[in-house]
């Protein structure tokens, strides 16, 4: 919702619409210093996102650092046809995908049912105790998570140890490709849930309580209420946060598949990004890598909008875009 | 609502919600506390026993190790200049942007906020940022971490909300009185602001202080390497700087010094930022507030 704020700016029907341009002119001379505030941040933008956006025309090149952007030559599609040609793409495509899908139907349930339960906690004291532990994880990094992972999870390390404990044989959870896909979602959400579920907690707060007082008196159960009070109320919080989500616009890239990526496990773990990170970074080639994610974005931007075209048919109107 | 009691129904659900609380609770901390307990055991106890509080298996070694380690010491310093410099740039910069944005009469808003909002759901992605980067001769400098990231439009967002929330009254008579927008900005704006300065600071250092990839593809000399990178290599990549081992030659005793490495650089990473946060709570609550409000 956050991202709205700046979509749905307040339309007040200032007389600005119609003021000249002479008066568009006076009003920047006489007040050049407001201009020269958010220079900085336009100037950097423009350098460091729109420059960018720019240089994905070198998908579309064989791009060379001596020949720069421009100098180039085309190739038009060519980086496209051989990545849908090669042989990982469909393996590519369907591990990004799964990942995603399935870390979205079962991450993006937790924070909301989290907020419900922390809302029935009425001792202040006790929910602000409880959230303080359940935010903890967010502030450890990434690194630090999979470096957890790595060791509570190794052949000898203690989760192993009650596996062998109950009679099985250690498993390998960090380089078996099936174990890949719930060690990376499950990790996700012990790290997120909590520190996600703090804007539907605050989404809660507004619910009147006299709404719950008059539905006790009806009869209505606690189940009843949450069902009917609590998480209407949250709805159009949750309708944008499913749009945000499906964009994976809140997503910060693949930082953790690239830690958690390895040769035994990449038969799962290999997904778009460690692969433009594989080939762009460690390959240095340019063209063909931002060609791979230049169509990454497309699908995201693709879902994004389909989501929201979705969400907004079945929340009355509202969506992001 | 307290004056109407619950069901013996509704007593049961709320026991069951509590219940699962506490398990959440436990299922968050269990990890944390087993990392705190391990980094101070002894690694051959710690493999054949598991966590034991046989204070004979105790054993600082894992603690003395990385403090005497110069890759993690010279990784927090870099972190801790990469961090704090970034802080101040992205603060200042997203600041001074989200004021002239909050006024609704400035002239050009419209356009502006557009051209920020279209690279939250755009942009050229990684590789082609990559070399503008490069082209800039920013490569394997703190600059390639502290500059290309500084423009936040989130941040600007929750800048911009929190100076339209203040009052217009004081600016308004400044203005009449002749006061330049500078003035008016640093002398009556700022000394306002502390709150949201000091929560965007806060993300802003947080962030990048936890960040391993801008650091990953942007720096090469590995003795400019932030704590993440240096941890990279301990925790994930199970490597051990040869200098530590030189007089060692075993392998195995190799493989029990990096074992007990990575409990107590766990833990010593992580426990500053966790001690912390608890002090700073309402504001880091407050910055996702903030945002939300249109």
């Amino acid at each position: 919702m956050q991202q709205t704020s700046g979509i749905t700016q307040n339309k007040r029907p200032e007389a600005r619409n119609r003021i000249g341009l002479m008066e568009k002119l006076r009003y920047i001379k006489n007040n050049y210093w407001l201009y020269l505030f958010v220079l900085p941040a336009v100037v950097l933008t423009i350098i460091f996102k729109y420059l960018p956006m720019y240089g994905v025309l070198i998908a579309f090149k064989d791009y060379s650092f001596r020949k720069g952007i421009l100098g180039s030559d085309w190739v038009g599609f060519h980086h496209f046809e051989r990545f849908f040609n090669a042989p990982n793409f469909e393996q590519l495509l369907f591990n990004t995908l799964q990942l995603n899908i399935y870390g979205l139907l079962l991450g993006f349930p937790v924070p909301i049912i989290l907020a419900l339960m922390l809302n029935q906690v009425r001792k202040a004291a006790m929910k602000k105790n409880i959230q303080l532990f359940l935010y903890a994880p967010n502030f450890i990094s990434v690194v630090v998570v999979v470096g957890m992972l790595f060791v509570l999870f190794s052949p000898t390390g203690p989760v192993n140890k009650l596996v062998v404990a109950f009679g099985g044989m250690p498993l390998s959870f960090m380089s078996e490709p099936e174990y890949f896909r719930p060690m990376y979602i499950l990790s996700g959400i012990w790290q997120g849930a909590g520190w996600a579920s703090i804007i539907y907690v605050a989404a809660l707060a507004n619910v009147d309580p006299e709404l719950h007082n008059a539905a006790t008196l009806d009869g209505a159960s606690l189940l009843q209420r949450i069902r009917h009070i609590d998480l209407p109320t949250i709805r159009p919080v949750i309708a944008i946060m499913i749009i945000l989500a499906a964009g994976g616009i809140m997503a910060g890239g693949g930082d953790k598949a690239i830690l958690m990526w390895n040769e035994m496990n990449m038969e799962k773990s290999d997904v778009i990004s460690t692969y433009v990170y594989r080939i762009g970074f460690q390959q240095a080639n340019y063209s063909f890598s931002a060609a791979v994610e230049l169509f990454n974005t497309v699908i995201n931007l693709i879902m994004l909008f389909t989501v929201n075209f979705i969400v907004k048919r079945v929340n009355d109107g509202d969506g992001i875009v | 609502m307290d004056s109407i009691k619950p069901t013996k129904m509704d007593k049961v659900v709320l026991g069951v919600i509590f219940t699962l609380l506490v398990l959440l609770v436990v299922a968050i901390i269990g990890p944390l506390i087993y990392m705190v307990v391990a980094s101070f055991m002894e690694p051959t106890a710690l493999l054949n026993k598991g966590l034991s509080f046989d204070f004979s298996d105790y054993s600082l070694e894992g603690y003395r190790m990385i403090l005497s380690d110069d890759k993690i010491i010279g990784g927090f310093l870099n972190a801790l200049l990469y961090s704090s410099v970034f802080t101040v740039i992205t603060v200042s910069v997203c600041v001074f942007a989200g004021y002239p944005l909050a006024l609704d009469d400035f002239v050009g808003r419209k356009v502006i906020m557009t051209l920020f909002i279209i690279t939250m759901f755009f942009g050229g992605g990684l590789i082609p940022t990559y070399l503008v980067v490069k082209s800039l001769g920013m490569l394997d400098t703190i600059w390639a971490l502290v500059i290309p990231g500084a423009v936040s439009v989130w941040n600007i967002i929750l800048a911009r909300t929190f100076f339209r929330g203040l009052p217009k009254e004081m600016n308004e008579a400044a203005k009449i009185d002749g006061a330049s927008d500078f003035t008016i900005f640093f002398s009556i704006i700022i000394p306002l602001s502390k709150p949201i300065v000091f929560v965007l600071a806060l993300y802003a250092f947080v962030g990048h202080w936890n960040d391993f990839f801008q650091s990953l593809i942007y720096l090469e000399n590995q003795d400019k390497y932030p704590l993440q990178l240096v941890l990279r290599r301990i925790l994930i990549l199970n490597k051990v700087d040869p200098n530590i081992v030189s007089s060692i030659k075993e392998q195995a005793e190799l493989a029990r010094l990096s074992e007990l490495m990575k409990y107590a650089a766990i833990v010593v990473s992580s426990l500053p930022l966790l001690v912390m946060y608890p002090f700073f709570q309402k504001y880091f609550e407050k910055g996702v507030m903030v945002g939300s409000l249109k």
